[in-house]
């Protein structure tokens, strides 16, 4: 069954069974493999992208719910990693093994674009769900702070 | 230093050769550390394993065979290079090795990368400078030891002329080692201990970085493996009917580690496996369970140990002490639970076979392929990709092994992907113990006498069944008495409690549980001695110095001797030097609101000698804290009917954003050279923890995780 959708721009257009989730039609048929598969059960984050704007978990979205819809990946952030949260990142040294960190931006940015200057208690309830093993918490919440005093929703 | 493991420096370096226009410096980085072991692995450490490179363009290039799973190798290793060479940063990049079996060892654990590499990194800077000098000096006809280097140049002050390394590579190339290495005065360096940040964060944070998991090779099909529960049982029989009356499911078969399902997509091989029924020969641990394993741990407390390290008479001490504490601690089988599940892609064809691996151990999975597959090791290339976390899971090659098994089933290339839940019941866990602790103290409230019991199945003995030298397995005792406390009477033994749960190397390994117990028990000592229980390490530590530095660095950042916040307590714990090399004391802050623990703030000491790149030293203490938490406060794996219950991260939670306290890290400033920095902030968080909330509660904490009950 096609499916079209609004990826990073620009139109897809995928033929897979109804029930795929679209983290495996980002990653296997696409090729887009900077959103991650974590558990696929919606546990940690890490496969985290945008739909219409809002932080999803691309692990148990059926790519049925995609249709018509504008999805936002990593790799389609910003173009030259000129995003506030990724200069942000790169400026704290955020990333340990880095594995979680795609899904930790998309949630970040989300946040911003919902409240630019978020406070701690609302970095607290956005990211609550973003697992990080090498335990990059502190330096995640310095970055969202960072970029959010820089105009971090664009 | 003129001799290493029995080598001379000068068989650490060689000018490389084919080198072309580009100066080439090759490298003998020693062995991993000696207590971790990764199967197949033999290191020499003869053989060059990393390089050191200087184009005409000026770029330097340092090739490093060790892998990157979070810790900044890719960067620290670099540093350590472009320091002695005088390079411009700018112009440094780093390339990981392609494993094969011509390098020395590649192996990446033990907190060792940094502490293991550090002279010969330096010297090969060194080297490839004087070289560069000597090319300069010889192109103007002046006196080498006229010429100063500076940033990827080097300069004839009395002339006034300068040429780039760029320039100069080409004629440096083709000159002789230097017979005398000089290296630089620490005071003189301006990149080693300058925060640095990482070379590879910008592919980390707009998705190009490449993964284990997100190799693609042309014409790739996609699988994934159930394995045997209970542990070690075999096929009895599978029924893959429903499964591949999915379309894309391409075929459903046994293999030697349990059974494949080969698909289109990572998804239709998992809707496969979901699909899939298989049936078991359960074997004589489908009876084994956590009540099981319990009970021979209490067979083993009940049972004299194997001594380990003894000084004086402890058991005379104690009897005759002034004051006499036990006490008896648990901790239980963890998972690594790395972010990225265990996954390989392998191209098995024509008797030859290409693996990308997310891998501490290139070389092991080299050896497990080629066992596997019944072809000798030179027809095995392994790419090292970027590991999403290792933490001591990746020095196992089980998930290779799957990998290159449906390669050959498929006749074509295949990414094999583990769901989490395979990911979870499948590890080589944190193994379980019990830790049996008795002191002694005389009349003034001084420690005389300790002893420490450690009951735990053997990491080495499962491997080899009855290998260990009169039962005692050494590496279970690290750190259950460190040498950093003076006490003059002490004794380690260990009970050997076999298993069938599958144990491996965890993140700091067996310290993660003696640190555990014994800084909880010292804890106690202090209580039975009504010290204070940064005095009573302080004691412990006077002959020490840098032991001692890093207890009063923590005592005075922390506030230790001021007043907590209302309804906070505070806890220290001491982390010896004895196997990582650092010393580490954490103080944590703690609340407790009904049966819950909050950390609110933990103040770390450390001193790890040469802060080589303080941003990522800090980094790596963040992260062992996290880790250390997450296991302090939530993780335990349970057993039933022979298999982990804990399938995903509701039942095996993490720490997580909204329960992060605040970390402050003071690095004691130190020329010394650089230890180990991966694992040391690790073992003792969960004490320092344990001891705050015994203090919140007036109830000592004697087993992981930390539960309290209504």
């Amino acid at each position: 069954m096609a499916t079209t959708f609004t990826l990073n721009g620009h139109t897809a257009t995928v033929d897979v069974t109804a029930d795929t989730p679209l983290l495996w039609v980002l990653r296997d048929t696409l090729g887009l493999t900077g959103t991650k598969f974590g558990c696929g059960r919606a546990l940690c984050g890490a496969c985290t992208v945008h739909m219409d704007g809002e932080a999803i978990r691309s692990c148990v979205t059926p790519i049925d719910d995609v249709a018509g819809k504008k999805i936002t990946t990593i790799e389609g952030l910003s173009a030259d990693r000129s995003h506030p949260l990724q200069r942000a990142w790169i400026a704290a040294d955020v990333p340990q093994c880095g594995y979680c960190q795609p899904g930790q931006i998309m949630a970040a940015a989300a946040l911003l674009a919902e409240k630019p200057s978020p406070t701690d208690a609302d970095i607290d309830a956005a990211m609550a769900g973003m697992l990080c093993r090498c335990g990059t918490y502190q330096r995640i919440r310095k970055a969202i702070h960072m970029a959010a005093e820089k105009g971090g929703s664009r | 230093m003129s001799a290493r493991d029995g080598f001379t420096r000068r068989e650490f370096l060689t000018v490389g050769a084919a080198s072309g226009a580009s100066l080439l410096i090759a490298m003998a980085l020693p062995a991993t550390a000696r207590r971790v072991f990764a199967p197949g692995e033999t290191p020499t450490a003869l053989e060059p394993n990393a390089w050191l490179r200087v184009d005409p363009s000026g770029d330097v290039t340092v090739t490093v065979a060790k892998s990157e799973m979070g810790q900044g190798v890719l960067t620290s290793l670099p540093m350590i290079v472009a320091e002695e060479l005088d390079a411009n940063w700018g112009s440094v990049r780093y390339e990981q090795a392609i494993a094969d079996q011509k390098y020395g060892s590649m192996g990446t654990g033990g907190s060792h990368s940094v502490r293991g590499s550090y002279q010969t990194l330096r010297e090969a800077g060194a080297a490839a400078r004087m070289m560069l000098v000597e090319a300069a000096a010889g192109t103007w006809n002046v006196d080498a030891a006229s010429c100063t280097t500076h940033s990827g140049t080097v300069h004839h002050t009395p002339s006034g002329r300068s040429l780039t390394y760029g320039a100069l590579a080409s004629t440096a190339a083709k000159l002789p080692l230097p017979s005398k290495i000089i290296l630089k005065d620490p005071s003189a360096f301006r990149i080693i201990g300058k925060r640095t940040l990482r070379l590879d964060t910008p592919a980390k944070v707009d998705g190009s970085g490449k993964f284990g998991i997100d190799t693609r090779v042309p014409g790739m099909l996609y699988a994934t493996v159930v394995h045997p529960l209970p542990y070690g049982a075999t096929l009895k029989s599978f029924d893959g009917a429903k499964a591949l009356a999915i379309k894309g499911v391409l075929n459903v078969l046994p293999i030697e580690t349990g059974v494949a399902v080969i698909a289109r997509s990572t998804w239709l091989a998992f809707k496969g496996r979901d699909a899939l029924r298989v049936m078991w020969n359960e074997g004589e641990n489908g009876a084994a369970s956590s009540a099981t394993i319990a009970a021979a741990l209490t067979e083993g407390a009940a049972r004299e140990g194997a001594e380990g390290e003894r000084t004086g008479d402890p058991h005379a001490a104690i009897a005759q002490a002034a004051k006499r504490v036990e006490a008896v601690y648990d901790a239980p089988f963890l998972a690594h639970a790395t972010m990225e599940p265990m996954n390989c892609t392998a191209d098995f064809r024509q008797g030859k076979c290409e693996i990308w691996a997310p891998t501490q151990s290139p070389q092991g999975a080299q050896q497990e392929a080629a066992d596997a597959l019944g072809i000798g090791k030179e027809h095995v290339t392994v790419h090292t990709t970027l590991l999403g976390g290792g933490f001591g899971r990746r020095l196992s090659a089980d998930y290779v092994r799957d990998a290159v098994l449906c390669s050959k089933a498929a006749g074509a290339p295949v990414k094999m992907t583990w769901s989490r839940e395979e990911d979870m019941r499948h590890d080589f866990y944190r193994p379980v113990s019990r830790h049996v602790l008795s002191g002694g103290l005389d009349a003034a409230g001084k420690l005389i006498a300790l002893t420490h019991k450690v009951v735990a199945p053997s990491i080495g003995d499962q491997r080899r069944p009855g290998s260990l030298p009169g039962g005692l397995d050494r590496g279970a005792l690290e750190a259950a008495v460190p040498s950093d406390y003076r006490i003059p009477n002490t004794l380690a033994s260990f009970a050997l409690a076999r298993t069938p749960v599958p144990i491996g190397a965890w993140r700091s390994v067996y310290p993660s549980q003696t640190v555990f117990a014994l800084e909880c028990f010292i804890d106690e000592l202090a209580e039975a001695a009504q010290k204070d229980p940064v005095d009573f390490r302080l004691a412990l530590t006077e002959q020490n110095p840098r032991a001692h530095a890093v207890l009063r660095l923590a005592r005075e950042k922390s506030g230790w001797d001021t007043p907590p916040p209302a309804r906070v307590f505070r806890g220290i714990a001491f982390g010896s030097h004895a196997f990582y090399g650092s010393w580490v004391a954490h103080v944590a802050e703690v609340s407790v609101e009904g049966t819950g623990v909050r950390v609110r703030r933990v103040v770390t000491a450390i001193d790890c000698g040469t802060a080589v790149n303080p941003e990522s030293i800090e980094a790596q203490i963040e992260g062992g804290i996290v880790y250390g938490l997450s296991a302090a406060l939530k993780g335990e794996i349970t057993i039933e009917r022979g298999g982990a219950v804990q399938g995903s991260f509701d039942d095996y939670p993490l720490l997580a954003m909204d329960e992060m306290p605040r970390i402050e890290i003071h690095i004691v400033p130190s020329r010394e050279p650089p230890e180990g920095i991966g694992e040391p902030g690790l073992p003792p968080i969960a004490p320092a923890v344990a001891n705050a909330v015994s203090r919140a509660t007036g109830k000592r904490v004697r087993a992981l995780p930390i539960r309290l009950h209504a």
